[in-house]
Parts: structure tokens; sequence; C-alpha cells
């Protein structure tokens, strides 16, 4: 009964690991076919799709829009969001539990909502400007990220260590240097890992805001995906996925996955 | 996976002035408060707003007319079984993820959290190469003899549930995984040296145990899935309608503003529903 239940469990968790990657394992092979279309098996080896990317119209300034929004929103919230989670564990601020709440609450509201309210928004104030709503909408959307896990990593501190530092020789910013920042260090790497992600991977916020001329990555991906679908597409995911692992073993060997994602 | 997760981080003895590191939640605070609530405030204001003044013609529209109600009815149903099916997937799953041990759970951790970063559009593509005329599961069942002509399999409900469940599986399966892995495993033990039997231990100790991971996670597969746009539009296109496809719709081709704020309130109220259900489960599981 009890080896009955071990082998549930483990056969359960290798058929979700088995189906969770089938999608995206099976884009790699098209990639590389020789065909137009993408027939499984795919028919003999070439890179022409990959050369096919820069051919694509749009597809490479979305991706820098999209990076650039996705670092800029990443980098405004991790400060807004860094210097309201101090204020949250060393202040006394009235109302500390509604204020993480709100903070964080971006994060439960549905996307398409979040998306028509600052549609709406925008037009009301007279704020045209597709580039500088999808910034503003894409801190909102991070937010939620950085103050989780930097709020997460500030209050598991003991700022007593700090005192110990100063008492042991260490000056005041070179004790924070030293002790505060290597133990908070995680939690903001993982914090604005996930909030480039969130942002990176919009879509539904960022469909309501875009227009011809300013299109995100997920948006441009998905009309190439209805106007033509070829392996072109095959080989950007690819491209895509490849980034994702890299970055994924950086973010492991520099802080622990694990430890990132326990936060 | 929750913001009840979080520990409301204690405060100081009462403060006598306003302490000034208190300042330096403001600009946070402001930042969301015009560029989140203002908004959001102003899209509620606008579903109950007519040409004349105060006007619930938008709610009339949503609620009273059997198509939009079939939508949400849809919406809550792909919901349902996404969630269900997600559950009887992971929960078995996540506690062999706990139970992995050293090297093993690093890698299988990480085969389940990169679906997490890839690309919901990838993701949605890749079923597609699946589920085609052509793809590779009627390739694989072909070859197997298990068929003898390739099944339609794409725009199929079968195959919508398949490709949500794909989505939003690792949304379940970590935040219990992350509840099993602080449980204590010598407490079915205990429980068997006192004579339990393999299933009173289950049902008693284990699964109450590992309650508070199960709520978070289906309240977070739940909200996710009735709100999902991207996957059922790839998947299904307009032949499942979920109520934000008709948001969407109703912004973007109609141009009827009032239709689409009434039904963004609707979906409002149920995503508020699932947070406030399960913080109000969270804190009973945790009061004991």
């Amino acid at each position: 009964m009890e080896r009955l239940g071990l082998g549930i469990a483990w056969t359960a968790l290798v058929l979700v690991i088995l189906f969770l990657l089938l999608p995206i394992v099976v884009v790699i092979p098209v990639s590389f076919t020789e065909a137009t279309v993408f027939r499984f098996p795919p028919e003999g080896f070439s890179l022409q799709w990959y050369a096919k990317i820069r051919n694509v119209d749009g597809l490479l300034g979305a991706l820098w829009l999209s990076a650039r929004i996705a670092a800029l929103a990443t980098a405004l919230s991790l400060l807004l969001g860094t210097l309201c989670a101090i204020a949250l564990v060393r202040g006394a601020v009235p109302g500390a539990a509604a204020i993480t709440t709100f903070m964080v609450s971006p994060l439960m509201l549905p996307g398409l909502v979040l998306g028509i309210a600052l549609l709406q928004a925008a037009r009301e104030v007279g704020l045209r400007d597709a580039w500088w709503s999808l910034l503003l909408a894409h801190v909102v959307i991070t937010m939620p990220f950085v103050m989780r896990t930097v709020l997460g990593s500030l209050s598991l501190f003991d700022f007593a260590m700090v005192d110990a530092a100063r008492t042991l020789g260490c000056s005041y910013p070179v004790a924070l240097w030293r002790v505060l920042v290597p133990n908070i260090l995680p939690g903001f790497v993982s914090g604005a890992l996930f909030a480039f992600i969130a942002s990176f991977d919009n879509y539904p916020v960022s469909m309501f805001l875009v227009d011809v001329r300013t299109k995100t990555l997920p948006i441009q991906l998905l009309n190439y995906l209805e106007i033509s679908p070829d392996p072109t597409l095959a080989a950007v995911s690819t491209g895509l996925i490849g980034l994702t692992v890299l970055v994924l073993i950086l973010c492991d060997r520099l802080v622990g996955l694990r430890r990132m994602a326990s936060i | 996976m929750s913001a009840t997760a979080l520990a409301a981080p204690a405060t100081p003895a009462p403060a006598r002035r306003l302490d000034p590191l208190a300042l330096l939640a403001l600009p946070g605070l402001a930042f969301l408060g015009v560029v989140f609530l203002l908004p959001l405030l102003l899209l509620l204001w606008s579903s109950i707003r007519g040409a004349e003044g105060f006007s619930l013609q938008g709610y009339v529209r949503v609620l009273g007319d059997p198509y939009y109600v079939g939508v949400i009815g849809a919406s809550l149903q792909l919901g349902l079984v996404t969630t269900l099916g997600a559950l009887l997937l992971g929960y078995p799953a996540a506690f062999a993820l706990a139970r992995a041990k050293g090297g093993w759970q690093v890698l299988l951790f990480a085969l389940v959290f990169l679906p997490l970063t890839v690309s919901i559009i990838v993701k949605s593509f890749g079923w597609g190469i699946v589920l085609r005329r052509d793809g590779i599961l009627n390739w694989a069942m072909l070859n197997l003899g298990l068929i003898e002509r390739p099944v339609r399999m794409i725009f199929t409900e079968g195959a919508l549930y398949a490709g949500m469940i794909n989505v939003f599986l690792p949304f379940m399966v970590l935040p219990i995984y992350s509840v099993v892995r602080m449980m204590d495993p010598r407490l079915p033990d205990a429980a068997a040296t006192l004579g339990a039997s393999p299933w009173f231990r289950f049902t008693r100790v284990t699964l109450p145990l590992s309650l508070p991971g199960v709520v978070a996670g289906v309240s977070l597969v739940f909200s996710l899935a009735v709100a999902a746009y991207v996957t059922p539009s790839l998947l299904m296109g307009d032949r499942y309608m979920t109520m934000s496809m008709v948001m969407a719709k109703a912004f973007l081709n109609l141009r009827d503003w009032q239709l689409g704020a009434a039904m963004a309130a609707v979906l409002l109220a149920v995503a508020a529903f699932v947070v406030v259900g399960a913080s109000v489960l969270q804190r009973r599981l945790g009061g004991r």
C-alpha cells in the first residue's frame, strides 16, 4: 500500500514532466526542417528558418522593444518596491498589512481587466504614446513580483547583524554592503528575474496598449502566427527557449534555483 | 503563492509621530494609486455610466442575455475542469518532487519550473504542432497502430482542456510542493507506529497537512484559468468564447465600452471571490 502510493506519485511526476515539456520540445526539431510546413517527423535538415528570422518584419524590433521595456520596468519596480519594503520592514507604517496586500494585488487581477482599465485611463488623460503607456503598465505588472521577494528577504534578515558588524569595526556603509547586501541578494535577483519574465511575456495587458509601430514581442509573434504560420516561428521559439535555459542555469549558479522559487 | 502567504511585517512599537522611514513607502504607493487603483475605479465607474448619467444597462445586457450568461458559464467550466485536472495530476507529482533526493530534486524541480518561464505563445504554438492532423500525436498513434487514419484533435474541447492544464499545471505543483517539503515525514510514520492504516494515515495526517498548499494552488490555477485569453483563443478561436475574449472583442473590435466594462466587472467579482475565499480558508487552516 505504501509502495503503491509512492509508485503513483512517481508515475505522476514523470507524466507531468513529459506532459509539460512536450509542447516546448517539439518546436526544436520543427525549426530545423527543410519543408515549408511543420509536418512531423520533420524532413531533412536546414537552417533556412533561422536565416529568415531577420527578414520577418518588425520581429527584431519587437524583441528589442520588449527587452527594453522589461528591463526599465523591472528597474523602476526594484527602486519603488525596495523603498516601500524598507519602510514596511523598518519603519512604523500605519496599516502595513493593508499596504502589503495593495502592493502585490496587481498579481491577482485578471490581466485583461488591467489592460482595459489602463487603456481607458490613458485615453481619459490624453496619453497617446504607446511606449510610455506600455512602460507604466509594465511597472504595475512587475511590482508584485519585486515586492513579494524583496519584502520576504528583508523581513527574514536580522538587522542586529548590521550592528554586530559595526561593533566589529565596520563603518555603516561597509556593514550594509558586506552583511545586508549578500543576505538579501537572492531575493533581489529572483524578484528581478520573475519581474523581467512577467513583463517580457505579457500579452493580455500589452494587447490594449500597443500601436502599429510599437509592438512587443508576444504581440508580434501572435500576429505572425495568425498571418503566416511557418517554421520561422519554430526557429524564433527555439531561440527563446535556449535563452530561457541559459538564464535559468545562470540563476542556479548565482543563487540556487530552489532557493529562488521557494520565496 | 498568494499574498496571504506573506507574513505581514511586524510593526515596531507604536509610532510617536510619523516615522520618517515610513515616508519611503510613499513613492511606490503613489505610483500604484495613480497607475493601478485609479484606472480600476474609472473602469468600474464607466460600467455604470450610460449616455445620460447612471445606468445599469451594461449589466442588464451581460446578465440578461443568454449568450453572455453562456459565456460566463463556459469560462467557469473551463476554470473548473482545468483546476480539477491540474489537481489530480499535480498533487501526487508534488509529493514525489518533495521526496526526491539531492541532485535529483534540483533537476526535477528545474524541469517543472522551466515551462513557467517559456512564453505562453511558444507553448500554444507547440501544442498546435502536437495536435495537428499531421502532428506528432497522430504520427505516434498511427505508427503504434492505435488508429488507422489521423484524427482531428485541434479545435476540440478535449484539446483545449489539455492545453489549459499544460499551461497552468506548474502553478498547482509548486505551491503544494513547497508545503509538502516543509512537512515532517516522520508524522505519518508516527501514526503508523500507533497502528493507523495507510488509508487512515493519508486522510487524517498527510492530506490535512498539505491542504494549505492545495488551497493556494487551486485558487491560483482557477483564477488564472477563468481569465485565460491566449490559450483558448489560439486553440479554439471563436468556437469557445470566454469572458476575456468577449472583453477583448468589445474593446478592440466592437468599440462597445459599456459591454466590455460590465464583463470586466463580472470577471473582477469572480477573481475577488476566489482571492477572498482562499484567504479565509487559509486562515481557518492555519488557525487550528
